[in-house]
């Protein structure tokens, strides 16, 4: 896949120039140090910084709680939602949200079973950043619900109605996708988490901290079966974690290419949803993890390297996501199906015009930049861009929902759709839980593998492998 | 459902006993109680969803979460199930059926006319109107009135008590005062009495006027209905010499000439006109024939809808044109001919030539909204035709004292303020709301001593009298009304008065000082003496009153047939007889001889002066949803989208294209609801005769320019909760010199916007098939034109084999040629499936909940378009895309090919919404139902279920119906038979444009329509392989009219 | 370094995390076994009623037919509840000083009608039909039980939806002969399984699919 491609231009180049490249880690790093600066994050006090940051979240996940109280008490009305648009923000959010949540798995899983060194650094936030995003994605298929304290009946389950849920509808198949792929995020970050649990513990200060640490580490000792274990359970997981990658969006682009409204109906969604997901993953990533480096001082071991190689990655599933817009409009006009023809010109020219061109420019045009390398070295352009992208992918999001729906097979059902005031405190409020869980994240747990770390320390055995 | 009508006259259920009512069993707690609370009223039925999202403060808030929240626990985890209770009856009534519902015959009076019903009555509630198929103005259809006037009974609006001066006092204290004033007048011979009703044609109370007068002899009657029929009277009483009411008979018509009238959907014969005219346009290959409309017209009406020729022009060049084609008919004709007409001559010509070869197969009708002459010229053509006697029949006035109404009330007026009227009594109406504006009725009324009002609201006309009595609903009331041809209803109650309310006839027996009888008494009496021979003699010599002078009329008012015969076994054989067929046998009037006055006299030009450049013509209508204004309060209505606009909730001016380019003025969509829901309306200043109001715009395709038409009817203040300070009113611009239409109408454009609730705001169909039409040539050439390749099952795109839907497989056949748009299935479903009313904030953000909806698209020209509407309910699909993308199995497909939604499993992911093509499917994104108003779940049809919030629900073609047929069926070891099985919509549509049955029978109609070669599925390509499929239009142009 | 937990807690933990497995176990049966139990479907619950009407006395005991009281059980969904005046035609004439029958007595005299309470309850949105059933052969006892030995009634089936599908996929297993509907004896023969098919067959019983289509029963 194009992606693999993309890895491999990173190892030749590595091969010929290593002077070149920044290195993955800083230099005049030894196994103490490393463990100092990233544990010292957790352990030192909280700083003033952290509280101000920490408020801001707060305030918008109460927001969100309101939000969902006053909906769930009114009812789905309180949305922006009507015929012929029956899905609006809810459903916009959850893709966003869970193809955010899709970087995490990837720099782990894949690019560890790639031998992509530079990975380390960055795939413990990510991996954190992937289940906060499920989490919040995992709210809006119950919200947007018109009786959501009937959502187990999505699940099966034996039941006096001896009924089951109906497996012809892509709405299970996201159940199940979802779940599965939460889980397995869960357990994956979690197993990676357990040695550097265990050098908090042993570095712990308080007794509490002590206590939990020790519960949480399970008894690590670091001795050499447990590594052994230790290894070829994060290789397993990794393995297990590399089809969730491509399953979970996949069955979510089936939500709307299993239907036949045009617009949706389209055979190309799932490896463009991908491509999407994977691409806004990285976006995140990057939003996180430059103001992070920065205000944690982790220069040296987020380095440029590694946001030149994310930024690549932009690029490239960026070119992804371009040309599966081409290929749409390519083929509503080729296929000659007047209802496909008139979505892709009404999404261009119509009402909702704005939001395309907004998307093209965020997703299309803004990345182009990562083909210079001083783009892809300025912290200022990395960071702006990857905004845009986000923002961008939202928009398609909103555009595949909203444009396809308001106008479809019948003029005189066609109608208009706008959020109201409790759509935007919800997206909103959703962003706030997600930044809050980071705050919390950043606080309490080793943001970077302080063990994979060290296997980067030169003269390290990790340092030789290829 | 053909239920065998109930024998009902013999029973306690309908001789006025039907205080049964208040013990009934009930099938739920909720019922019983809305029994037992009648008179606790509170709430509106227009929806709360509204109040809870706009005004929602934080105490409620609070409320509703923790409310939500207990729900939430009671659904989580199953606790016990709350006792319900069982209250039998203490003696049940025999004819009663638990769970079974009983129809009677009754007949709702319009404007004095009656519409034949029977009504569905379940233990003792009335719940649904279906038309009396034995009543000739109905032939078992309804319009959209009838079927929403059974919410009316319900309404909790309604005036409860005898007001006086709003304050509330006994009916006793009331009688006691009135007799007082009455006896008052009895020294005066009732010189200061004044009695103001509608159009009445109920011989019971005609009589019982009769009565007052000749004890009073001073005293005066008047009659006025604001949406009248005085120019039809004066038209007749111009051409014939006397006022006779002309019947047509369009089932033998070939060519009819419509100048202005809308027969298929306006006046008192229009359920049995439409269906008439429109069983000569259902061309099939067999006899592919059809009859030609021609309409001349103003305002848009379904009728020019369904024209063949459609010559928009101003309401005044209506007179010319009429002129232009009694010339060309060679017809000389009295009076200056006003402006000339000129455009379309040899259209005019051609016309004329196609009436000329169908003398006596031709009508032409004239407008109850164009002046007398016109009326008189189409009388004069018919005759030069050969028609009367033919297509044509006139009969003696079905009116008890036809008069000129607005004169009536002119000289009333008059009277009041020279101060000689002492004692008014008003029966219905609301004039101070209604009279024209330049009478000032209300300060005329203020000078009348004594102002008793009789009414079903404490409206406004209530407010300025001393005296309110309630009044009971038609549905509580004993009497009779007349159909157009004459035919006697007797209108029994299905239920005792809700809220004490009275009857006209009771407040006429007070006012003859004998306040103790019931109306079922009088009426019974009256018939009694009918047939002895103490009934009155020939309505023949109908003697009239001369317009000017509104009077006690003489001798005779009853205005029917002579004394009847005595029936042959018994009155009480006869009585019974009349009640259980819902029309009184040989009651229809007998055609009468007329013939054309010399023409010389027969009337003069109404010289309407030209229009002035930069100024307008203002036309004014009753509106198509609420009428005069009456019906503001029943939110059914209110919520119906009008035929052409799709507006609910409002009125507008209606301007033409040209006109809006001329003033820039432009309708654009909400960025919520948008073209489904909600549209920006720019509001412009109409000024006529110094008098100005504000009001929003609709640009009509097909309205003629330099012209505006404004409906009547909205801008109540005392129109209840529901009906107040809805729309604008347009009464403020209406004089009683030109009821109808004027010149000399200023505009002006106003820098406002109105948002309009409108569902339908998208004119085109997007150059997709979604109707197909053709003309006659074109049918007959290729009959198949509607089809396309996946109209033909063979060539199937489905993989599998067929499924087989063995026994039963239901489907239905809508012909959208005979399709008329006037709304009376939209109501119809409503009715008979429970569903909520909205408002307009919900309508605007396209909510609303009509399982039905009649799309209007326009092509052509829009200064004349073609004009076409189709009705969609859900389509049933037999491979539906809704079902295999619901999670949970909520709607799935029957054994018999019905698409069938479980509302109860529902989730509500509107997942199966997105995924419908046609858009049928309805979601109650707030709970919509109104589960706080007692007596308005007592209309709540029990067989369906309430709907609670965060349900899909959707067209089910009343499956509630279907079940009872089959299990009747199957517990007599047969077959349902075809037309066992009628859908509601299909119950009240005038011409049967909708026909539903088993597609699986091969002698069913449905079946033979759907092999009809004009029977397509709308968007079958998407091989959804639709249960319901459409009958494609066909018009019939005259080949020698080229369209321009 | 010192070591956190006493090496005890390896056993805690052990039995922490299969104790939680057993637990949550446990609680699933818990929810089933309440979810069963007659405390909430209030099966074979005698419920109160303002009069202690007993069937046992009136069935068995005075041998009244069902059709007596439940009059409309044949021709409509409702069965029907007597009227107080049916009451009365016996109770006009014996026991009519029993203290019993005085809330019938007022009934009949004030026209207040007798409130009883409901033991046979469906939810609002399931449209059973008494009618069919009993004419397609299913017996009364099938569902009420054997009423003849209530003296207060009490609610036999739990009516929930599987328990309806339990029939209307296979209703042969529970077909009598029409003239035995009302027969509160009657036991299935030992060759059931023929003659509900043969029923089945001169009942014009219609298939599976038909009879479990959700429109059957809900609308």
């Amino acid at each position: 896949m194009a992606r693999t491609d993309e890895v491999e231009t990173v190892e030749n180049k590595e091969a010929k120039d290593a002077l070149a490249q920044p290195p993955v880690i800083g230099p005049g790093y030894d196994f103490v140090s490393i463990t100092d600066k990233i544990a010292s994050i957790v352990q030192r006090g909280t700083p003033v910084g952290w509280y101000l940051g920490f408020a801001i979240p707060f305030i918008l996940t109460m927001m969100l709680l309101f939000a969902i109280g006053y909906l769930f008490a009114v009812g789905i009305g309180a949305w922006g939602v009507d015929i012929p648009v029956a899905w609006g923000f809810a459903i916009a959010n959850f893709v966003w949200w869970i193809g955010i949540g899709h970087a995490g798995t990837l720099i782990s899983a894949i690019l560890l079973l790639l031998h992509q060194k530079w990975r380390t650094s960055i795939n413990r936030f990510a991996e954190a950043m992937t289940l906060f995003a499920v989490a919040c994605a995992g709210l809006f298929p119950l919200l947007h619900m018109g009786r959501p304290w009937f959502f187990y009946w999505l699940l099966p389950y034996p039941n006096t109605m001896e009924l089951w849920p109906q497996f012809r509808s892509p709405l299970v198949w996201d159940v199940f996708a979802v779940l599965t792929y939460f889980t397995v995020s869960l357990v994956f970050w979690y197993i990676g988490l357990i040695p550097d649990l265990a050098t908090l513990r042993d570095r712990a200060k308080s007794k509490w901290a002590w206590r939990a640490y020790g519960f949480l580490s399970l008894g690590w000792r670091g001795s050499a079966d447990h590594w052994h274990h230790y290894e070829t359970a994060y290789l397993i997981l990794a393995g297990l974690a590399t089809p969730l990658v491509i399953s979970v969006h996949t069955v979510v682009s089936f939500d709307f290419s299993v239907a036949i409204v045009p617009g949706w109906h389209s055979t190309i969604f799932p490896p463009y949803f991908v491509a999407g997901a994977i691409y806004s993953g990285f976006a995140m990533v990057l939003t996180l993890a430059i103001p992070i480096r920065k205000a944690f001082g982790l220069q040296d071991f987020i380095t440029m390297r590694h946001l030149d190689n994310s930024a690549k990655i932009l690029l490239a599933t960026g070119l992804m996501v371009t040309y599966s817009y081409l290929s749409e409009a390519f083929f509503s006009w080729y296929s000659g199906n007047i209802f496909e023809a008139y979505v892709e010109l009404n999404r261009i020219r119509g009402p909702y015009w704005k939001m395309y061109w907004i998307l093209v420019i965020c997703d299309v045009i803004a990345p182009q930049v990562f083909w210079f390398k001083r783009a892809r070295n300025n912290i200022w352009t990395l960071f702006i861009i990857s905004i845009l992208v986000n923002v961008g992918m939202w928009t398609e999001r909103y555009v595949i929902v909203v444009t396809s729906l308001h106008r479809d097979y019948m003029p005189s059902a066609w109608g208009m759709y706008s959020g109201s005031v409790w759509d935007y405190a919800t997206i909103i409020g959703s962003i706030g839980l997600f930044l809050a869980l980071m705050f919390l994240f950043v606080r309490l747990l080793p943001t970077i593998s302080i063990a994979e770390m060290r296997t980067l320390v030169p003269g390290s055995k990790g340092s030789e492998a290829k | 459902m053909n239920q065998p009508h109930q024998l009902s006259g013999s029973t306690n259920g309908c001789e006025g006993e039907t205080h049964k009512t208040k013990k009934t069993f009930w099938r739920t707690l909720e019922e019983l109680a809305g029994s037992e609370s009648q008179t606790n009223l509170v709430k509106r039925l227009e929806q709360h969803a509204v109040m809870i999202e706009n005004a929602l403060d934080r105490r409620d808030f609070i409320k509703l979460m923790s409310a939500s929240l207990a729900l939430a626990g009671i659904t989580g985890c199953s606790v016990q199930q709350p006792t319900e209770h069982i209250v039998p009856y203490v003696r049940q009534p025999e004819e009663i059926v638990l769970g079974k519902p009983l129809f009677y015959a009754t007949a709702m009076p319009m404007a004095g006319y009656a519409m034949g019903l029977l009504v569905e009555s379940h233990e003792g509630r009335p719940t649904k109107i279906e038309g009396n198929p034995a009543h000739p103005a109905s032939l078992g259809a309804t319009d959209l009135f009838s079927q929403a006037s059974v919410i009316g009974l319900y309404d909790p609006d309604r005036s409860q008590t005898t007001m006086y001066l709003g304050e509330i006092r006994s009916w006793g204290v009331f009688l006691e005062e009135f007799l007082k004033d009455i006896s008052k007048q009895r020294a005066s011979q009732g010189a200061g009495l004044r009695i103001l009703t509608g159009s009445v044609t109920s011989p019971t109370l005609a009589d019982q006027i009769k009565g007052i007068l000749t004890a009073f002899p001073k005293a005066k009657w008047h009659q006025y209905e604001p949406a009248g029929r005085d120019t039809a009277r004066e038209g007749t009483k111009q051409a014939f010499g006397d006022y006779v009411d002309p019947i047509y008979h369009f089932e033998n018509a070939d060519v009819v000439l419509s100048l202005d009238s809308d027969f298929l959907c306006a006046g008192p014969g229009s359920v049995r006109y439409s269906r008439d005219f429109m069983n000569k346009r259902r061309p099939d290959v067999s006899n592919p024939n059809m009859s030609r409309l021609y309409v001349a017209e103003c305002t848009p009406t379904n009728t020019g809808a369904k024209a063949d020729h459609r010559f928009p022009m101003r309401a005044a060049q209506v007179e010319g044109f009429a002129r232009a084609v009694a010339y060309k008919l060679g017809i000389n004709l009295p009076g200056s001919g006003a402006t000339p007409y000129t455009d379309h001559s040899d259209a005019i010509a051609a016309l004329a030539r196609d009436l000329q070869a169908h003398r006596g197969s031709s009508v032409v009708i004239a407008g109850d909204y164009q002046p007398p002459i016109v009326h008189v010229i189409a009388h004069m053509m018919n005759e030069s035709l050969g028609n009367i006697g033919k297509t044509v029949r006139f009969i003696d006035p079905v009116e008890a004292n036809p008069t000129n109404q607005l004169e009536s009330l002119r000289q009333l007026v008059n009277d009041m303020n020279a101060g000689t009227v002492e004692l008014l009594v008003i029966l219905g109406g609301n004039p101070v709301f209604t009279a024209p504006i330049d009478l000032d009725f209300p300060s005329a009324l203020s000078k009348v001593q004594t102002r008793v009002h009789h009414s079903l609201y404490y409206d406004e006309t209530s407010a300025l009298c001393h005296w309110h009595v309630a009044a009971a609903h038609y549905l509580e009331s004993w009497s009779d009304a007349r159909a157009f041809d004459g035919t006697v209803s007797i209108i029994q109650p299905l239920i005792a008065p809700l809220y004490s309310g009275k009857t006209e006839h009771e407040m006429m027996a007070a006012l003859s000082n004998n306040p103790d009888q019931t109306s079922y008494d009088l009426v019974r009496k009256y018939w009694q003496q009918r047939h002895g021979t103490g009934g009155s003699t020939g309505g023949s010599s109908q003697t009239s009153t001369t317009p000017g002078q509104a009077s006690s009329p003489p001798s005779n008012t009853t205005g029917v047939a002579p004394a009847l015969p005595n029936p042959p076994d018994g009155f009480d054989q006869w009585w019974r007889k009349s009640l259980r067929d819902g029309v009184v046998a040989n009651t229809t009037a007998a055609e009468r001889a007329v013939a054309i006055r010399n023409s010389q006299q027969a009337g003069t030009a109404s010289n309407i002066p030209p229009l002035n450049p930069g100024e307008f013509e203002i036309v004014f209508r009753p509106d198509p949803s609420i009428f005069d204004g009456r019906f503001a309060n029943n939110a059914w209505l209110q919520e119906i989208p009008k035929p052409f606009t799709k507006i609910t909730w409002d009125n507008t001016a209606l301007i033409s294209p040209a006109t809006a380019q001329r003033f820039a003025i432009e309708i654009d969509p909400a960025r919520r609801g948008g073209e489904h829901g909600n549209m920006v309306s720019d509001v412009i200043e109409l000024n006529y005769q110094g008098r100005t109001l504000h009001m929003p715009v609709w640009i009509l395709p097909g309205h003629p320019d330099d012209s505006i038409t404004v409906h009547f009817g909205y801008g109540r203040i005392r129109g209840g909760d529901t009906g107040s300070f809805k729309g604008f009113n347009t009464y403020l611009l209406r004089t009683s010199f030109a009821p109808w239409f004027d010149v000399g109408l200023k505009i002006r454009k106003l820098d406002e916007t109105y948002e309009l609730a409108s569902t339908q705001a998208h004119h085109s169909m997007e150059n997709r098939d979604l109707v197909r039409a053709a003309t006659l040539g074109e049918f007959k050439q290729n009959p198949k034109f509607a089809k396309s390749e996946a109209d033909d099952p063979s060539k199937s795109k489905w993989l599998f084999p067929n499924w087989s839907y063995p026994g039963y497989a239901w489907g239905m056949a809508i012909d959208i040629n005979t399709c008329i748009g006037c709304n009376a299935c939209v109501v119809a479903c409503q009715a008979e499936n429970n569903i909520p009313v909205v408002g307009k904030i919900e309508v605007m953000h396209g909510r609303e909940m009509h399982w039905i909806r009649i799309d209007r698209y326009y092509s052509g020209d829009e200064h004349n378009p073609e004009t076409h509407f189709q009705p969609v309910p859900c389509m049933h699909c037999e491979d539906a895309p809704c079902e295999l993308v619901c999670p949970v199995e909520a709607t799935t497909h029957s054994s018999e090919g019905i698409n069938e939604m479980t509302y109860n499993r529902c989730v509500g992911t509107r997942y199966c919404s997105n995924n419908c093509p046609y858009k049928v499917r309805r979601f109650n994104f707030f709970r919509y139902a109104d589960y706080d108003t007692p007596v308005v779940k007592l209309q709540k049809n029990p067989d369906v279920t309430v709907r609670s919030r965060g349900v899909m629900e959707k067209c089910t073609y009343c499956v509630q119906r279907i079940n009872e047929a089959k299990i009747t069926a199957e517990e007599q070891d047969r077959t349902v038979r075809d037309g066992e099985i009628t859908p509601a919509c299909a119950q009240a549509c005038p011409t049967r444009a909708i026909v539903f049955g088993n597609i699986n029978d091969p002698n069913s109609n449905v079946t033979k329509l759907k092999a009809e070669p004009r029977n397509y599925g709308m968007l079958a390509d998407l091989n959804t392989r639709p249960r319901t499929t459409y009958l494609a239009e066909v018009r019939n142009p005259n080949p020698e009219i080229k369209t321009e | 370094m010192h070591r956190v937990f006493h090496p005890s807690s390896n056993i805690i933990a052990r039995v922490t995390i299969f104790g939680g497995l057993i637990i949550i176990a446990g609680i699933c049966w818990v929810v089933y076994a309440v979810g069963t139990s007659s405390y909430v479907t209030e099966v074979a619950v005698p419920r109160s009623q303002p009069v202690p009407f007993s069937h046992q006395h009136h069935v068995s005991g005075l041998g009244l037919d069902c059709r007596y009281c439940h009059t409309t059980v044949e021709t409509s969904a409702f069965a029907g509840i007597p009227p107080t005046a049916t009451c009365m035609n016996c109770h006009s004439q014996i026991w009519t000083d029993s203290p019993m029958l005085q809330p019938v007595r007022d009934s009949y005299r004030t026209g207040v009608p007798l409130v009883w309470n409901r033991v046979n309850n469906l939810p609002q949105f399931a449209y059973f039909n008494h009618s069919i059933h009993i004419n397609k052969g299913v017996g009364c006892s099938t569902c009420h039980g054997r009423v003849d030995r209530m003296p207060l009634t009490w609610e036999e089936q739990p009516m929930e939806m599987q328990w309806c599908l339990e029939c209307h996929r296979n209703p042969n297993k529970v077909l009598r002969p029409r003239d035995q509907v009302f027969n509160m004896e009657w036991q299935a023969p030992t060759d059931q399984v023929t003659k509900g098919a043969e029923l089945a067959n001169s009942y014009h019983i219609r298939d599976t699919h038909y009879l479990t289509s959700c429109s059957t029963c809900h609308r």
